[in-house]
C-alpha cells in the first residue's frame, strides 16, 4: 500500500467510528438548526443569514440570541460581551481538552474552531481504539456536528422561504429552549444559588434599566453576585 | 439596523465567540494548570447565564397590559410539566412553542 492509500484508509477509519458516535446530535441539531433557520425567515432576514451565522458563530444559544440582537437598537458593545458571557463555557472545555487535542497538527485549528457542547462532551468521554487515529477521530466527530447544524439551519431557512402560515409566536422556540436548558441545569446542580443569581439580578435589573439596557448590568452583576458567593457555591460544587 | 451594522454585530459574536474557544489553548500551553477562579467561574457561570437568558427571553412581556403575560405563564408551565414528566428536550420545546403560537393566534 503506498503511501496516499494509507492515509485515506486512516481517514476513513476514523470517520466510520465518529459517525455512530455523532448519531444522537444528528436529530437535535436537525431540529433546533431548522426552527433556528426558520425563525430567522419568519423575522424577515435574508435566506444567507443563519446559514452565514450557523457556520461562522456555530452556537446554538447565540444564535438565537442574536436574532434578537440584529432585531433591536444596534449596541455592539452589549452584543460582545452577550456572546463572551453565553459562550464563557468553552473556556473550560478548552482547558478540558488541551491535552486530548495536543499533536493534532493542522487539524487542531479546525477542532477548536468547532468546539460546541455536543463535540466536547464525545471528544472527552470517547473511547478511541488503538488503531483509530485520535486526530482524524475528533476531527470528524467535530465536522458532522457542525455539518448537522448548518444543514438543519439551511433547511429550515429554505423550508422558511416557501411555506407560508401564521408564524406569530415562533419566537418562542428560543423561550422554549432556554427554559428547557434552565430546567435541566436546575436539575442536575448541587446548588440553586448561581441560577436564582442569574434570574434575580437580570430581573431586577430589567426593571431598573429597563428592557433595552439591562443586560451588561445584569452580566456585571451577575459575575460580582459569583464571587460574593465563592465559598457556598464553591462547597457544593467540588 | 443598517446591513452593515448587522454584519457588525454577526462579525462581534463570531469574534467573541472565538476567543473563548481560543483562549485557552493560547494561555494554558504545556502543563500549566488552570487558576482555581477561572475553574471557579467555569462550573458557577452557566446556571446564572441560563436563568438570564429566560429573562432575556421575557423581557417584553407586560405584566400590566393586554394579554398580562397570561400566554407565556401558560406555555411555560406546558413546557415544564412536559419536560419533567418525558425529559425530551425536542419534544418540550416543540410543544411550549406550539401550544404559545396557538394561544396568541388564536385565544388572545
Amino acid at each position: 500500500m503506498n503511501d496516499k492509500e494509507n492515509k485515506k484508509g486512516v481517514k476513513i477509519r476514523a470517520l466510520k467510528h465518529a459517525f455512530p458516535k455523532t448519531l444522537p446530535i444528528l436529530a437535535g441539531f436537525l431540529f433546533l438548526g431548522m426552527s433556528y433557520g426558520f425563525y430567522m425567515r419568519a423575522e424577515g432576514f435574508p435566506f444567507y443569514f443563519p446559514i452565514l451565522m450557523s457556520i461562522v458563530i456555530f452556537g446554538g444559544s447565540l444564535e438565537f440570541v442574536a436574532v434578537s440582537m440584529l432585531l433591536s437598537v444596534f449596541s455592539p458593545v452589549t452584543a460582545f460581551f452577550m456572546a463572551l458571557v453565553i459562550q464563557a463555557r468553552h473556556l473550560f472545555y478548552g482547558i478540558t481538552l488541551l491535552d486530548k487535542y495536543k499533536g493534532t497538527g493542522k487539524k487542531k485549528l479546525y477542532l477548536i474552531f468547532g468546539m460546541c457542547d455536543e463535540s466536547f462532551s464525545i471528544n472527552c468521554s470517547a473511547e478511541i481504539p488503538e488503531d483509530v487515529d485520535k486526530g482524524w477521530f475528533y476531527f470528524f466527530v467535530t465536522l458532522l456536528n457542525q455539518s448537522y447544524w448548518v444543514l438543519g439551519a439551511s433547511l429550515g431557512s429554505l423550508v422558511g422561504s416557501f411555506v407560508a402560515f401564521n408564524t406569530e409566536g415562533i419566537e418562542f422556540v428560543m423561550t422554549s429552549m432556554f427554559i428547557v436548558i434552565f430546567l435541566e441545569n436546575w436539575l442536575k446542580e448541587k446548588q440553586h444559588i448561581s441560577s436564582l443569581v442569574g434570574v434575580l439580578a437580570s430581573v431586577i435589573c430589567l426593571v431598573l434599566f429597563g428592557k433595552d439596557s439591562f443586560l451588561i448590568p445584569a452580566m456585571v452583576c451577575i459575575v460580582l453576585l459569583l464571587f460574593v458567593f465563592k465559598r457556598p457555591i464553591g462547597r457544593c460544587e467540588k | 439596523m443598517t446591513l452593515t451594522q448587522q454584519f457588525i454585530i454577526i462579525g462581534l459574536c463570531a469574534v467573541a465567540t472565538m476567543l473563548t474557544r481560543f483562549l485557552p489553548f493560547l494561555v494554558f500551553s504545556g502543563d500549566r494548570e488552570a487558576p482555581k477562579l477561572v475553574k471557579y467561574i467555569g462550573k458557577a457561570l452557566p446556571g446564572a447565564i441560563f436563568g438570564m437568558l429566560v429573562v432575556y427571553c421575557l423581557k417584553g412581556v407586560s405584566v400590566i397590559s393586554f394579554s398580562y403575560g397570561l400566554p407565556e405563564l401558560i406555555a411555560i408551565c406546558v413546557v415544564v410539566l412536559i419536560h419533567l414528566w418525558q425529559r425530551k428536550m425536542l419534544l418540550s420545546i416543540a410543544t411550549g412553542t406550539v401550544v404559545y403560537m396557538l394561544l396568541v393566534q388564536l385565544v388572545f
